[in-house]
C-alpha cells in the first residue's frame, strides 16, 4: 500500500467530567488509503464519534485531553493550532454529521451556508461562489437547485438536508470525508440515496472516506475496510469480507448476529447482545467487552493486545481464545452470533 | 412576510383596545361608589360644587357605562383630559416630558445593550475563569442594588461628596448637547446598570446553549474561524431572546417606567410625572400615562415581533 493519506497512531481522547475522568477513546490506530471506505462500527457510546470529531480537532473542548498522533499526509493536526487547523476543516478533511435535522443553522438561508464555507477557504468573487453552490446541490440530487438556494432549512425534509449537508462537505473538493452516522436519521430509501452519494465522491474524487455507523447493513453495502470499537478500544479490524465472513472477536459475533435478515427464518425474539457497554469513566480490567461475553475464562482480565491471530497480516482482533475455538464458538443455531450467558454456563 | 406584518399589527390595534377598556374599568368602575364615586375621582376631592356638575356632564357620568367609554377616549385622543387640581392638560405635561424621558432612556438603552452584551459574550467565551467570575459578581451585585438606592449613593458620593456630577435636572439637547450629557450621564449609568447584570446573565446562558448545537459544531467543521463562528452562528441565535427583552424595557421606561430614576435625578420626563400624578392621587393624568405607557409597551412589543420574523424565518411559517 502506498502512503495513506490520513494515519491516526495510538490516538487517546480524555474528557474530565464530574463524574470523572471518561477514556473515551483508548490507542486507537489505523490509517486510510485514497479511494478507501474505512467503517467504523459499534454501540452508541464506545468512542466511534469522539474519535471522528478529534480527526478534525472538534473535540478540543476546555476539558479535554489528547494523546498520540493523527497525521493527515505530512502535517500532525492533533496539536496543529486552530488556525492552521481551520485551513484543513472542510477544505481538505470534510464532515458529514448524524443529525441533518440539526446541523444546519435554522437562521441562515441554504445557500450562504454553503457559499460561507467556499468563501473561507477560496479567493473567489462571491457569485462564482454561489455559481458552485448551485452545481454542488444539483449534482447531490436538490431540484431546482437555483430557487432552492434562497430556503431555509426548515423548508426542506431531513433527507434533503443531509444533501445539503454533503453539498457543503464537497464543496472544496475534500481529500478525505467523515461521515459520522449520515444516514441513522433517515429513512430507509433516502439512506440508500445518500450512501450512492457517499460511493460517487469516491469514485469521482478518489477521497477517502472513514463512515462512523453502528447500521451493519450500511457497512455490508458500501465499506472496504471495517474497524469494529468498543468501550473506546478498536476490537477487530479487516476488510469487509474477513470481519463478515470469520470474524474473530465475540463483541463482532454479537453485532453480525443481532442483524436481522429478511432470507432467514423469522427468530422467535431478535437477537441482541446483553448488557450494556460500560461506562467510559469506570471500564473492566483486561478484556472491556469480558462482562458481557459468553466466553469469558481465566485469561480475559489481562488486556488483549490488538494483533493478527491466525488469518491474513491485516486481520487484528483482541480475543485471548484460539482460532480453533472462535471458530467453534461463534457458531450459534448455524449462523454466526454470541449465544448467550446462560446457555453457555 | 407582508400578511405577517399586517396581523400583527391588527393585533396591536386589539390589545391597544382591550386595554383602553380596562384602563376605564380600573379607573371609573371598579372601585364603586357610584356617579359620585367616579364625579370625585376625576374631580378631585377638593373640587367645588361647579367643576363637580361640569365633570358629571363632560364625562357623562349620569349616562350608561359605553358613553362613559366613548367620552373618556374621546377626551383621551382629543388631548382634552385636565387635572382638576392645576388645571394643566395631560397631553401637554406628557409631550413636555418626553424629551428628557426620550434622552434617558435611549441613551441608557444604548449603554446597557452594549455593555450588557459584551459582558455576556465575555463571561460565555470565558465561562468558568476569572474573567467570567469577576463579571458573574458585577452583574449580580448590579442586579441586587436597587435604582432608588444606587441613585441616592450615586447622588451623595459623586454630587455632594465630589460634585464630579450636577446634583439633578434636566437641560434640553439643542439648548447646549454638551451640558445635556453631562447632566445625564449619572441617570443613564444608573438606569443602566440593573439591566447590564440581567442581559450579560442571559446573553451568556445563550451563548452557552448555543455553543453546544450541532450547527455550531458544523460551522466549525466547514472551517470558520472562531471569530465567524461566534458571529454569524452562535450570537446570530443566541442574541434573539435579547433583542425581545430589549425591545419590551425600552418600551416600558419609553413609556415611564423609569419612574425612579427619573425622579431621584429631577428630569421632568414622563415617568416623574406619573410619580407626581400617583402622589397627588389625580386620576386623570395617571389614567393618560398608564395609556401612554401601554401603548409604547404594545408598540415595541409589535416591533419587536416583526423583528423576530425577519430575524428567525421559521416563525414566519407559524404566524
Amino acid at each position: 500500500m502506498s502512503e495513506p493519506l490520513l494515519s491516526v497512531e495510538d490516538l487517546h481522547v480524555r474528557f474530565n467530567t464530574e463524574g470523572g475522568v471518561v477514556h473515551a477513546v483508548d490507542g486507537v490506530s489505523f490509517d486510510l488509503a485514497r479511494g478507501e471506505i474505512l467503517a467504523v462500527v459499534g454501540e452508541s457510546g464506545c468512542g466511534k464519534s469522539v474519535t471522528a470529531q478529534t480527526i478534525m480537532g472538534l473535540t478540543r473542548t476546555t476539558n479535554a485531553e489528547h494523546e498520540g498522533s493523527v497525521r493527515f499526509r505530512d502535517r500532525e493536526l492533533l496539536t496543529a493550532p486552530n488556525s492552521e487547523l481551520r485551513k484543513v476543516r472542510g477544505a481538505e478533511i470534510a464532515m458529514i454529521f448524524q443529525d441533518p435535522m440539526t446541523s444546519l443553522n435554522p437562521v441562515h438561508r441554504i445557500g450562504d451556508q454553503i457559499v460561507e464555507q467556499i468563501l473561507a477557504h477560496e479567493e473567489l468573487p462571491e457569485p462564482e461562489a454561489r455559481k458552485r453552490a448551485v452545481e454542488l446541490l444539483d449534482r447531490v440530487g436538490i431540484p431546482q437547485a437555483r430557487e432552492r438556494m434562497r430556503s431555509y432549512p426548515h423548508e426542506f425534509s431531513g433527507g434533503m438536508r443531509q444533501r445539503v449537508m454533503i453539498a457543503m462537505a464537497l464543496s472544496c473538493g475534500p481529500e478525505v470525508l467523515i461521515a459520522d452516522e449520515p444516514t441513522t436519521a433517515l429513512d430507509v430509501t433516502i439512506q440508500a440515496q445518500i450512501l450512492e452519494r457517499i460511493r460517487e465522491l469516491r469514485e469521482t474524487e478518489d477521497a477517502g472516506v472513514i463512515l462512523v455507523t453502528h447500521d451493519l447493513g450500511v457497512v455490508a453495502d458500501i465499506a472496504d475496510r471495517i474497524l469494529v470499537m468498543y468501550a473506546g478500544r478498536i476490537v477487530e479490524q479487516g476488510t469487509l469480507d474477513e470481519i463478515f465472513y470469520d470474524p474473530q472477536h465475540p463483541y463482532t459475533w454479537g453485532l453480525l448476529g443481532s442483524i436481522t435478515r429478511i432470507d432467514r427464518e423469522r427468530p422467535e425474539r431478535l437477537p441482541a447482545i446483553a448488557g450494556l457497554p460500560p461506562s467510559l469513566a469506570d471500564r473492566p480490567e483486561g478484556c472491556h467487552f469480558r462482562p458481557r461475553c459468553p466466553h469469558e475464562f481465566d485469561k480475559c482480565p489481562e488486556k488483549p493486545p490488538l494483533e493478527p491471530r491466525g488469518g491474513a497480516a491485516g486481520h487484528c482482533d483482541r480475543c485471548w481464545l484460539s482460532p480453533e475455538e472462535k471458530r467453534a464458538k461463534r457458531m450459534v443455531q448455524g449462523q454466526i452470533g454470541l449465544g448467550s450467558k446462560g446457555a453457555v454456563a | 412576510m407582508a400578511r405577517f406584518i399586517v396581523r400583527r399589527i391588527v393585533h396591536m390595534l386589539l390589545v391597544l383596545w382591550a386595554i383602553s377598556v380596562l384602563v376605564f374599568l380600573i379607573f371609573n368602575v371598579v372601585p364603586g361608589g357610584g356617579t359620585e364615586g367616579q364625579v370625585l375621582r376625576i374631580a378631585g376631592r377638593n373640587a367645588n360644587e361647579v367643576t363637580r356638575e361640569q365633570v358629571k356632564k363632560d364625562y357623562g357620568f349620569d349616562q350608561p357605562m359605553y358613553v362613559q367609554y366613548y367620552e373618556m377616549m374621546k377626551k383621551t385622543l382629543n388631548g382634552e383630559l385636565i387635572s382638576y387640581s392645576d388645571q394643566r392638560n395631560v397631553r401637554d405635561e406628557i409631550v413636555k416630558g418626553i424629551p428628557a424621558t426620550a434622552s434617558l432612556v435611549i441613551g441608557a438603552g444604548i449603554i446597557w445593550l452594549t455593555v450588557g452584551v459584551l459582558f455576556g459574550v465575555l463571561s460565555a467565551l470565558y465561562a468558568g475563569k476569572f474573567v467570567d467570575r469577576f463579571l458573574t459578581g458585577l452583574a449580580m451585585i448590579g442586579i441586587s442594588m436597587p435604582v432608588f438606592w444606587l441613585g441616592l449613593v450615586a447622588l451623595y458620593y459623586l454630587t455632594y461628596k465630589i460634585e464630579l456630577f450636577p446634583p439633578g435636572g434636566y437641560v434640553p439637547l439643542k439648548e447646549d448637547p454638551v451640558d445635556w450629557a453631562y447632566h445625564l450621564m449619572l441617570p443613564w449609568m444608573v438606569l443602566s446598570v440593573l439591566f447590564i447584570g440581567f442581559y450579560s446573565r442571559l446573553l451568556r446562558t445563550n451563548v452557552l446553549d448555543v455553543e453546544n448545537e450541532d450547527y455550531v459544531r458544523t460551522a466549525r467543521a466547514k472551517g470558520l474561524s472562531e471569530r465567524q463562528t461566534l458571529s454569524r452562528h452562535t450570537l446570530r441565535n443566541a442574541m434573539i431572546p435579547i433583542i425581545t427583552l430589549f425591545g419590551l424595557d425600552f418600551g416600558a421606561t419609553f413609556g415611564g417606567g423609569a419612574i425612579l430614576t427619573e425622579s431621584i435625578f429631577g428630569l421632568q420626563g414622563v415617568g416623574q410625572y406619573t410619580a407626581e400624578s400617583i402622589g397627588a392621587l389625580d386620576v386623570p393624568p395617571i389614567m393618560g400615562v398608564v395609556l401612554y405607557g401601554a401603548f409604547f409597551i404594545v408598540l415595541l412589543n409589535t416591533i419587536v415581533d416583526i423583528l423576530y420574523a425577519y430575524l428567525d424565518p421559521r416563525i414566519r411559517l407559524e404566524a
